[in-house]
């Protein structure tokens, strides 16, 4: 149903309120350099985030996958400085080449929610429950459009008919609580994209989702993002969704990227031994009943993270260089990037 | 399936909450209003064959699971475990059937005591049904680890000392521990991230094989759900839409709601588009649940007869039993 509306709508958005998009094809959007992310303090110092750098380009889709506690939505909130009242975050988060790190909060306001904007994984916890969903749109317009009231109003109508509520005027005044779990990830990104963002951070959008309803949000953000040239970080642990999404894939682990590269190329040709073993737990394509694959061991606690390649001690290909030294991410092949002294293929015999 | 080789036999199946009135509604004298979860569901369970449940969220697909281990009161319908009608039983029998029938949950992380050190969990399942003297329970709980391959120390430890997959082992230990026939699964994985899940999967299988266990696996997983079942059951709106073989329900979905169901798990093959609508519109709600086939306002191939009466589950060649009018022609095309 929002498919239909959705091209003209964005149309009428984007003349009433942005100006100038950033198109450059030679810069990418976001440009992030040596990021590293630690909480506590020097004598027990947590690294959550390890020296992290990879780009997005206008409109391009980046899906961040991992598992749990590699890092993945640390790295989404430390882009927007979310991170900085909790702990230390080192390197350069660089937006159209300004470095957001160094950014007073005043300035950081300024991009925040308005040129970059983030769904969070909990539609149910991010809404504020004694605000109506009109009011909470309304605060995002106000802050980043000069819009008036009733074009304010306007425009919310138009952002919740956007984004597929139906009979959008007559729900402006209800609260969270009264729409469904889908409904309510809808209200979040009618949020985010309130002031059309050029970057959208999606924490897990459709984890909390049925697949039915994850199938919907995804071709919503699909076609947003087509519409509107917008770019989108997908923080995700569903490999499936990845790939049916992102233009390009980065796998964490244990606060590393270990591999990044074009979807078709991470999916087929994964070389890792991490993305080696993800891959191959995924229970499809697989004899019914049989055993799946499973990584032995669990990930490294980041109070003891190993010296070498933090996934050494659970890799089946490692060497005595992978306990001593760390890899770093490193071009392998025409477009891919691997961290690893002894990359693999899938069907490599090293990986039983 | 004939009745004789089912353990489990359930037909009719039918559960509803009554909604608690406000003042409005007792001033104004409105009639109580119920939520339908379940309407009519009837499931055979063969010995040592796993079923899986999928559907929507609010399909009443936990509340299935939460009836069948006696944690609602039957209130519609009939139970027959081993040919003998569960609700008709005296306390006694009520308890062993209790030991038979068990249930594993979805949160690894509220579904455990956290002031209960993991020996203590299994200890307490052990005297409760009194499957072992007082002086041979410690032996018991240190087999029960091994079987669920976590170390013997983990006796003296509690809940939060675990991971979310060392949990789910100590759920499935205690489950064990009673020796049960059925084990109840309800979305026993779904907290977990793939490679974990893939091991606890691996145990449950293996286990089954061991022990010859039944298991009702209840899951959104489509991707697990096909890979753990030999028979899969389509849940919506409390009613079971099409159930079959695993492989021919996955390969070949015949009602449009399986259809519409199982092409929307996305697959790892970026190339792999899926290429049927997704639905439109979200699950009605079980208070007022849409005249004759519940899923017809959402159904590309509805006709009238579908606002109407309400298709029975009938068999076809080939395929499972399937709930849809049109489900020769949906065959067919």
């Amino acid at each position: 149903m929002f498919q239909q509306s959705s091209s003209s709508d964005v149309k009428t958005g984007q003349q009433s309120t942005k100006s100038i998009r950033y198109t450059s094809k030679a810069l990418p959007l976001l440009d992030v350099r040596n990021l590293s992310t630690s909480f506590g303090h020097d004598t027990e110092k947590l690294l959550a985030i390890d020296d992290v750098s990879f780009t997005v380009a206008p409109g391009e889709i980046l899906g961040l996958v991992g598992e749990s506690g590699s890092g993945k939505s640390i790295t989404l909130r430390s882009i927007l400085g979310l991170t900085k009242r909790y702990g230390q975050v080192e390197g350069k988060v660089l937006w159209k080449n300004q470095n957001m790190n160094i950014m007073k909060n005043k300035e950081l306001r300024r991009i925040r929610g308005s040129e970059i904007a983030m769904i969070f994984q909990e539609p149910m916890s991010s809404l504020n429950p004694l605000l109506t969903v009109g009011l909470q749109i309304d605060e995002n317009l106000k802050a980043h459009t000069k819009l008036s009231r009733s074009a304010r109003k306007k425009r919310s109508i138009e952002l919740l008919d956007l984004v597929g509520i139906p009979s959008a005027a007559d729900r402006l005044d209800d609260y969270p609580h009264q729409f469904s779990g889908g409904m309510r990830q809808r209200v979040m990104i009618a949020i985010a994209l309130a002031s059309e963002p050029e970057l959208l951070l999606a924490d897990e959008p459709t984890t909390a989702l049925d697949v039915t309803i994850q199938q919907q949000i995804l071709d919503l953000i699909l076609d947003l993002s087509k519409n509107m040239n917008m770019s989108v970080i997908m923080v995700t642990h569903d490999l499936g969704v990845a790939a049916q999404t992102c233009d390009r894939i980065a796998v964490m682990y244990g606060g590393k990227l270990v591999e990044v590269g074009p979807v078709r190329e991470i999916l087929r040709n994964p070389q890792h031994p991490y993305s080696i073993g993800l891959l191959r737990s995924v229970p499809e394509d697989v004899a019914p009943r049989s055993e799946l694959y499973s990584l032995p061991g669990i990930p490294p606690s980041l109070a003891d993270r190993p010296k070498g390649c933090c996934f050494a001690p659970r890799c089946p290909a490692a060497m005595t260089k992978c306990v001593t030294d760390r890899p770093e991410l490193q071009q392998a092949g025409n477009s891919c990037s691997v961290a690893c002294f002894n990359p693999q293929t899938i069907t490599s015999g090293n990986i039983a | 399936m004939t009745e004789n080789t089912s353990l489990l036999h359930v037909t009719n199946l039918s559960h509803q909450f009554k909604i608690d009135p406000s003042i409005f509604d007792v001033i104004l004298r409105r009639p109580s209003r119920y939520v339908k979860v379940l309407n009519g569901i009837d499931l055979n369970l063969a010995r040592g064959e796993t079923l899986g449940v999928v559907g929507e969220s609010g399909c009443g697909k936990s509340t299935l699971a939460r009836c069948l281990v006696g944690l609602y009161p039957l209130q519609n319908g009939e139970i027959l475990f081993n040919n003998q009608n569960v609700s008709h039983k005296t306390r006694a029998e009520q308890r062993d059937y209790n030991r038979r029938v068990q249930m594993m949950f979805q949160d690894p992380y509220s579904s455990l005591n956290p002031r209960m050190t993991v020996g203590q969990v299994l200890h307490e399942a052990l005297s409760v049904h009194k499957m072992r003297s007082e002086t041979e329970i410690p032996e018991r709980i240190n087999e029960l680890l091994d079987l669920v391959s976590l170390p013997r120390d983990a006796a003296d430890k509690l809940p939060h000392q675990f991971s979310g997959g060392q949990r789910q082992r100590i759920a499935i230990a205690r489950a064990l521990s009673v020796e049960p026939e059925i084990l109840i699964a309800d979305e026993l994985v779904s907290a977990l991230d793939v490679s974990v899940q893939a091991q606890v999967v691996n145990l449950l299988l293996d286990l089954q094989e061991r022990l010859g266990l039944t298991i009702l696996f209840v899951a959104h997983d489509l991707r697990l759900v096909r890979h753990v079942s030999h028979r899969v059951a389509v849940i919506y709106l409390g009613s079971i839409v099409e159930i079959g073989s695993s492989d021919s329900l996955f390969a070949n979905p015949i009602h449009p709601y399986s259809r519409a169901l199982l092409n929307a798990a996305p697959s790892i093959d970026p190339d792999k588009k899926n290429t049927t609508a997704p639905l439109t519109g979200e699950l009605p709600s079980p208070l007022n649940i849409p005249s004759g086939c519940a899923f017809h306002g959402r159904c590309p191939h509805a006709t009238e007869i579908c606002k109407k009466s309400k298709p029975e589950l009938k068999a076809l060649d080939g395929h499972g039993e399937i709930a849809c009018h049109h489900a020769k022609e949906l065959a067919l095309s």
